[in-house]
């Protein structure tokens, strides 16, 4: 038996922006469905960057709290909530996503 | 420039590209977090819109009120809050009178997680969309999504006054699973892609007379087809009683070009058996030809 108890598993990251990301229309990019993840950026009071994930894939957090880590090393936005509700999408994909919402909100 | 495949596009993709650019207002938009109560405590993922987006938009400079099904969360299920959305925006239409209701359909029907609020949001779809049409705004299903439209969904489509389809779309009440696991894999082998598109695809659902039009997998396409039926004096169909007895007098005659005698004893497929009898010269070719020359057939004469 595997100590991994059913259910969603929440995660939280917040870590000190650079670039302030200043006022936009909130952003939403992918899809929940099998091996894909839907993100949602949005506004923030403060300098931080806030991240939830909610994962169906539970016992991987190191692995999240790596791919979040590099995500905010590439972006380093400030005054950004970003939740993401995830259904089993590997490191690279959740990678893609997250770059592909910071894409949508310069444009 | 080359078709945009309208299949493989998500619910949000579609409304970009079909609705007049930009036009798109949502209503309940995910930053709202209007998810569902149910599939956290199922271990299940939610979606911050419940898997539909809804709003106002401008189609050809015409005020539209539109929602899209995503079909790759949950087969486009049919949860508690993603049919409350539909019903609010079916409501709100009767209220603000837009100049046309759009569906853009993708769904396996109710959500069976939450079957019995899905059931419920279903049949209260149902009597919106009918009262849209008694009021006479017209009211139009788009279905060209890689996961159909079926089960009450497919219900609502044939509630709704025009239906466009796509060859690659399928439309119908129970879906292919379904029916293999109650009648067994001799009466319908869900695995038989070919079957499950000569029996539920667009094209069999526009020679039966279940669909008004019939377009390539293209948005352009999607979007030309919902200009054009708009555009036509008879959009809007109100329920009558002459309407119903039309409604009937097409389904016998669906079941008079498959006489009941002949029921397992035709020795050809069943799909090009009954497009035979519906007078089509070399039915066996259908699944082999474009969509145009399938529009050309137009056995149940809409021309």
């Amino acid at each position: 038996m595997s100590d991994i108890t059913p259910g969603l598993e929440t995660l939280d990251y917040s870590f000190p922006g650079r670039r302030p990301a200043g006022t936009f229309a909130p952003v939403l990019v992918g899809v929940v469905g099998s091996g894909n993840l839907e993100v949602l950026l949005e506004p923030a009071a403060g300098n931080d960057c806030a991240v939830r994930i909610e994962t169906s894939a539970r016992g991987f957090g190191p692995i999240w709290d790596a791919v979040v880590r590099d995500f905010h090393q590439r972006h380093g936005l400030a005054g950004v909530r970003v939740s993401v509700n995830d259904m089993g999408a590997t490191p690279a994909v959740v990678s893609l996503r997250l770059d592909q919402a910071v894409a949508e909100l310069k444009t | 420039m080359s078709a945009i495949s309208y299949a493989e596009c998500s619910a949000r993709e579609r409304l970009a590209l079909l609705l007049d650019p930009g036009s798109f207002h949502e209503w309940l938009p995910p930053s709202e977090r209007l998810a569902s109560p149910h599939l956290a405590q199922l271990g299940v993922p939610s979606a911050f819109d419940d898997g539909v987006a809804i709003g106002r938009a401008t189609l050809a400079g015409r005020s539209v009120f539109v929602a899209a099904q995503e079909g790759a969360f949950m087969g486009g299920g049919v949860g508690e809050v993603h049919g409350a959305k539909l019903v609010g925006l079916l409501q709100r239409a009767l209220r603000d009178r837009p100049a046309a209701v759009l569906l853009l359909a993708e769904s396996g029907g109710v959500r069976l997680h939450e079957a019995n609020a899905g059931l419920i949001a279903v049949s209260e779809v149902m009597r919106a969309l009918l009262d849209l049409r008694a009021a006479g705004i017209p009211t139009l299903v788009l279905i060209g999504g890689a996961n159909g439209c079926f089960g009450g969904m497919g219900i609502v489509a044939r509630c709704a006054d025009r239906i466009v389809m796509s060859d690659t779309g399928r439309l119908a009440m129970s879906g292919p699973e379904v029916i293999e696991a109650s009648h067994g894999v001799d009466e319908f082998d869900a695995r038989d892609r070919a079957l499950v598109w000569r029996t539920t695809g667009g094209k069999h659902r526009w020679l039966s007379g279940d669909c008004d039009l019939l377009v390539e997998d293209d948005v352009q396409a999607f979007r030309d087809a919902a200009i054009a039926v708009l555009s036509a004096p008879d959009a809007a169909r109100p329920v009558t009683l002459d309407a119903l007895e039309a409604e009937h007098a097409l389904l016998a005659a669906r079941l008079a070009a498959v006489p009941q005698d002949t029921w397992g004893r035709h020795g050809e497929d069943d799909a090009v058996h009954y497009w035979r009898g519906l007078g089509i010269a070399e039915p066996a070719r259908i699944p082999d030809m474009d969509v145009a020359a399938v529009r050309g057939l137009d056995p149940a004469g809409r021309r």
